[in-house]
């Protein structure tokens, strides 16, 4: 018989581990992955399968022969990197931009910080920002979304998302209402084309313009349901930035519907759907205190409303999240649990 | 609603394999090995040498100070020598150890079958037959129980707690004590209110142990002031300061005593051993130990005399399994794993686990993915990540400002860390360390 | 656009005079007089700030060393391990005072057990760090003084002068060591002793501090002293003594003579940096010797096997040019902090 081991208690441990975790989160996106791809066709596919593979493999090199030490990449949150990455991207976006905003989330927003739960930004939205920044023509030409096997339309065809549209005529002067109705003209390989704001329906089902994962908010949501009842991610922060987005979008509404949109359609388009349940989420990123989280999902709220209604560029998700990321180690000194036994002085 | 504490908690499975073994008397073993330190606070003195002859129930150690308490003979004998023995850890500690002849106990200890229900003594003699009798908590902390019972000036006792609840999984001595024994455990209890001078008590209970809530609420009503309350089953609800929260929703200030808040807790097996001890004169020297384990092929309920070697039990139970891979002393959650078989069995023993060795590795740790998880599950509200860290780092003051010295040791944290990482070793460190750097800055 | 070119540099200039105006005044105000020697005996140090001469740092050092200089004239009781002779010298004259030469000391490692002379009767999973498993148990081998080899001293050297040696199990000091006493510290069984490093490097100690009865310390591991007195006998010197089932070497007092390793029946005397020793036929206690009567067949190997042991142990302690292979640090294992604490 082998020696007796001697270890300290516990001796016992749940089953709970890293790589289960992130597993759960990338089946969540399943849903979502399926939308993308019955709207973007062979796109998205290649889009997320070039995501994936980068992100894997530059983190197998540089964890192997960089730092020299041994390779994670089958706890998955690589995986999950790629996926976030590629759900952030128009589905037409060139192979070696994607390759490079691959590198950028992996060995500066993941791997320069020190490795798994070192980093302070969310590294997906590390890579999607600096591509936004970097080649801001290509990523943001949107393919016009298609039903699979529809015939006749291929990614070359392009149109504007719906947040980006609004913003565009409110800057000429429009009213809200004016573009609901009339819809967005431009030109489109030389036609001119006109373009109308997708109803609710769509954009909850998917059929509006839009990087890969900001498109389906429904299937968000059920990928959402699934991390919940899974208890990988926790209600405070999606509640905080969704609810305080309807809020603020609400009260700026109720007080000038002219010019700004109501609420559902900021729920409804764009990313925040996607930010509020997978990227504000991520574990190492956020804040540990349910206080602390609150406080995280109000600020990325707040800031998301000020950047869609009065910033420069139409989707403000990103931009908040990474703002909000800077601020968690704050958080955490500030919003410290329930101490049991606390000493009333 | 079945009552519970708020603040965090956990659910190990709960492998109560031998609930259903009642309690099996252990035949006498050939030599005891007595340490005369199995107890919290000052070991005791030993009072017998070299070739002495002694019977059961003697006393052959005396108290070594005010938080100290008496050890007694298990068995009649010869004393072998004096000498230094294996306890859990494999560290050396003082121990008789007898060559056992027969089996005659002290005149003085009645050994009736009857249950004595009248209570003659008064509360200081109470006081005094519990230090004499060597009686200490047996729930594991080994506490000096007359001790405790002196309450300090300035503080008032409201109530009696006997906790009942035996949440650690596999352990069930508690469970079967109260089952067979428990009229002798509610004397116990009258036994202890006198003692602390408060006409209230209240034994908790966890819930997966419906036939014990049952047959000690019957037998509860015969009884004056004591009642029985049904807990929901989350660990650690047997931790003291959790169970005072459960039942009379007050919470220990961080630093302080159940006292602070009017309560005195006590094991229910404390309360049998309070019982005998009163009524029938009879010290401390045998306990129920339960013996368990997937692979063991009879989980039981022993009841052993201290000094006994732990392989007696082990192979009173079937043998040592093959597949054998950790022997843990205590529950898995805050056992102590066993140096060898060899180590004996003492007053603070409550259970033996035995464990396959597929289960007895730690996982390979990975870094921490501040997933929270380990904040969510802390009974008493820490953040064992960061504690860890600060340890990890050697700055010990903020180790202290964070609240190191709150942590209950309950393992929790551990258990769930999705990285697998050695949460309660560090934090154990921790406290170690900052209890050192405390202690010398009182001087 | 002249204009507000214009206004932008005087506004600023102006800025920039009140600012200099005002950090002038402060500056004069606020100024700490201080002893300009400080600043020339800080210079002096090695400014390495790993606290062995028992203050926060060189610059504390150095205002000790003024504060006691002028006070009391002498530098009675302040050394500094890492510049050794040379730098108190230099500290001295500056202050114009004299300091005695003090004998150079180095770690030593008071234990040769670990895994192969004291093998794993338990095997061990958790935290790496000696502290928590002095704890929670006697150790793998089974002696509750023996070395525990989790590497506490080598995360606490800040001179790369120890380092566990992954097959011994045990630390091992090279010459780097300037015996500023963290590993000391941090050894939760003092097993490090800083001893005179010995007249031209040599020196002779008691391998163990088990201070258990001969025949259990036995049982643990094979090269513990039994506290047999057979060194304390054979001492002429009367360096040895005799307590709690150990013996202990004074260096002071010991004149180098390796009488009591020749004596050792378990070998837990070791002798540092001498020549391997010629075996003489008179020598009636080695127990090569013994064990080479009753094997005839392994007699050679036997002595070679013994002059090897002190040959091994000066190749360790001599300037390495390789590095010993180290156990690496895993991701839980104790991190160095530089910074002071408390």
């Amino acid at each position: 018989m082998s020696l007796f081991t001697i270890s300290g208690s516990p001796h016992v441990h749940s089953d709970t581990t890293t790589r289960k975790l992130m597993y759960s989160v990338i089946y969540a996106m399943i849903p979502a992955l399926l939308v993308s791809v019955y709207f973007f066709g062979m796109g998205a596919v290649r889009v997320i399968l070039i995501s994936v593979v980068a992100s894997l493999l530059f983190e197998y090199l540089i964890q192997k022969y960089l730092i020299k030490g041994p390779a994670t990449i089958t706890d998955g949150s690589a995986i999950i990197t790629g996926i976030l990455l590629a759900f952030n991207v128009p589905s037409n976006l060139p192979t070696i931009i994607l390759i490079i905003g691959a590198f950028v989330a992996i060995a500066i927003g993941k791997m320069s910080f020190g490795g798994l739960g070192k980093n302070i930004f969310n590294p997906a939205l590390v890579g999607r920002v600096f591509l936004l920044i970097s080649f801001p023509v290509q990523m943001t030409s949107w393919p016009v979304p298609k039903p699979l096997f529809a015939k006749g339309l291929t990614d070359a065809i392009t149109g504007p998302t719906p947040l980006g549209a609004l913003k565009e005529e409110l800057k000429k002067g429009e009213t809200v209402q004016q573009i609901m109705d009339n819809g967005v003209s431009f030109l489109e390989n030389g036609k001119q084309v006109v373009y109308h704001i997708p109803s609710y329906m769509d954009s909850l089902l998917g059929d509006m313009g839009g990087s890969l994962g900001e498109i389906s908010a429904i299937a968000i949501l059920i990928g959402a349901a699934y991390m919940l009842l899974k208890k990988v991610i926790t209600w405070e922060i999606p509640t905080a930035f969704i609810g305080s987005v309807v809020i603020f979008t609400g009260i700026l509404w109720l007080v000038d519907p002219a010019h700004f949109v109501n609420p559902l359609f900021h729920l409804l388009t764009g990313g925040l759907m996607l930010g509020a349940f997978f990227m504000a989420t991520d574990m190492v990123t956020s804040p540990m205190s349910s206080k602390g989280q609150l406080v995280f999902g109000l600020g990325a709220g707040i800031l998301t409303v000020l950047i869609r209604v009065f910033g420069a560029y139409p989707e403000g998700v990103s931009f908040a999240i990474l703002i909000m990321n800077a601020f968690v180690p704050l958080i955490d000194l500030g919003f410290k649990p329930k101490r049991f036994g606390e000493v009333v002085k | 609603m079945l009552k519970t504490f708020k603040l965090g908690g956990v659910h190990p499975a709960e492998n109560k394999l031998s609930k259903d073994s009642p309690i099996e008397v252990l035949p006498v073993p050939k030599r005891v090995a007595v340490p005369v330190g199995q107890h919290l606070g000052a070991p005791a003195i030993p009072l017998v040498k070299k070739g002495d002859t002694v019977k059961v129930g003697q006393l052959i150690a005396k108290s070594g100070g005010f938080i100290s308490a008496n050890v007694h003979s298990p068995v009649s004998g010869k004393v072998f020598k004096l000498d230094n023995v294996i306890d859990a850890s494999g560290y050396r500690r003082q121990a008789v150890i007898i060559d056992v002849d027969g089996d005659e106990w002290e005149d003085s200890i009645d050994r009736s079958p009857e249950i004595k229900k009248e209570i003659v003594l008064d509360q200081k003699s109470i006081i005094n037959r519990l230090n004499e009798m060597g009686i200490v908590g047996l729930g594991g902390a080994t506490f000096p129980s007359h001790v405790k019972l002196m309450v300090p000036d300035g503080k008032k006792a409201e109530v009696l707690i006997i906790n009942g609840v035996e949440c650690e999984p596999y352990l069930t001595s508690d469970h079967r004590l109260m089952l067979e024994r428990g009229e002798e455990v509610l004397i116990g209890t009258k036994i202890l209110m006198k003692g602390l001078g408060v006409n209230k008590a209240m034994i908790g209970i966890e819930n997966n142990k419906p036939d014990v809530i049952k047959h000690m609420t019957d037998l509860a009503k015969d009884f004056d002031g004591i009642e029985v309350y049904a807990l929901k089953v989350k660990y650690p609800q047997g931790a003291e300061k959790q169970l005072i929260k459960a039942l009379i929703n007050r919470e220990v200030p961080s630093g302080k005593l159940p006292i602070e808040v009017g309560a005195v807790v006590n094991n229910a097996g404390t309360a049998f051993a309070v019982y005998e001890a009163v009524q029938k004169n009879k010290p401390l020297i045998e306990r129920v130990v339960t013996l368990t384990g997937k692979s063991v092929k009879k989980p039981s309920n022993f009841q052993v005399r201290v000094g006994t070697p732990v392989s007696e039990l082990v192979e009173a139970a079937g043998g040592l399994p093959e597949d054998t891979g950790k022997v843990i002393g205590g529950g898995p959650m805050m056992g102590k794993a066993l140096y060898s078989l060899d180590v004996p069995v003492v007053k603070g023993t409550s259970g033996i686990l035995i464990m396959p060795d597929e289960e007895s590795h730690r996982g390979e740790t990975g870094n921490c993915i501040r997933c929270g998880k380990c904040i969510t599950v802390c009974p008493m509200g820490l953040e064992p990540w960061l504690l860890e860290k600060v340890v990890m780092h050697k700055d010990f003051a903020r180790a202290e400002k964070e609240r190191i010295m709150d942590c209950i040791e309950c393992g929790s944290c551990h258990y769930t860390c999705p990285a697998n990482r050695q949460l309660l070793d560090y934090l154990r460190l921790g406290k170690g360390t900052v209890a050192k750097i405390m202690r010398t800055r009182k001087k | 656009m002249n204009d507000v070119v214009l206004y932008a540099v005087l506004s600023l200039a102006a800025i920039g005079v009140a600012a200099a105006i005002i950090l002038y005044f402060i500056a004069t105000k606020f100024k700490v007089i201080e002893d300009p020697r400080i600043d020339e005996v800080e210079e002096a140090l090695p400014s390495a700030n790993c606290g062995g001469c028992g203050f926060a740092g060189c610059r504390a050092f150095a205002e000790a060393t003024v504060k006691q200089g002028s006070e009391k004239n002498n530098l009675e009781g302040l050394n500094c391990p890492v510049g050794g002779n040379e730098v108190m010298a230099q500290v001295a004259s500056i202050l114009g005072l004299e300091v005695e030469e003090k004998e150079p000391l180095i770690a030593v490692i008071r234990c040769n057990g670990g895994k192969i002379n004291s093998p794993s009767k338990v095997s061990f999973e958790g935290a790496t760090s000696c502290s928590f498993a002095h704890s929670l148990f006697t150790g793998e081998g089974g002696c509750p003084f023996g070395c525990l080899g989790l590497g506490d001293c080598e995360a606490a050297c800040d001179f790369d002068a120890i380092h566990i040696n992954p097959e011994r199990g045990l630390p091992e000091v090279n010459n780097k060591c300037v015996a500023c006493g963290a590993c000391v510290e941090a050894c939760p069984r003092d097993i490090i002793e800083l001893r005179p490093k010995g007249r031209k490097e040599k020196r002779i100690f008691v391998s163990c501090i088990n201070k258990e009865k001969g025949a259990v310390a036995r049982k643990n591991c094979t090269v513990a002293c039994i506290g047999c007195s057979a060194c304390f006998k054979v001492c002429e010197f009367d360096a040895i003594t005799m307590k709690d089932n150990l013996a202990y070497i004074d260096p002071f007092k010991c004149k180098l003579c390796r009488k009591c390793v020749e004596v050792c029946p378990t070998n837990a005397i070791h002798e540092i940096n001498f020549p391997p020793r010629k075996k003489k036929d008179g020598d009636k206690k080695t127990p090569a010797k013994t064990l080479a009567v009753k094997h005839p067949e392994k007699k050679k190997e036997v002595v070679v096997e013994k002059v090897n042991l002190t040959e091994k142990v000066k190749q360790e302690e001599k300037p390495a040019e390789k590095k010993t292979d180290t156990k690496k640090p895993g991701p839980d294992s104790v991190e160095k902090d530089k910074k002071t604490d408390e």
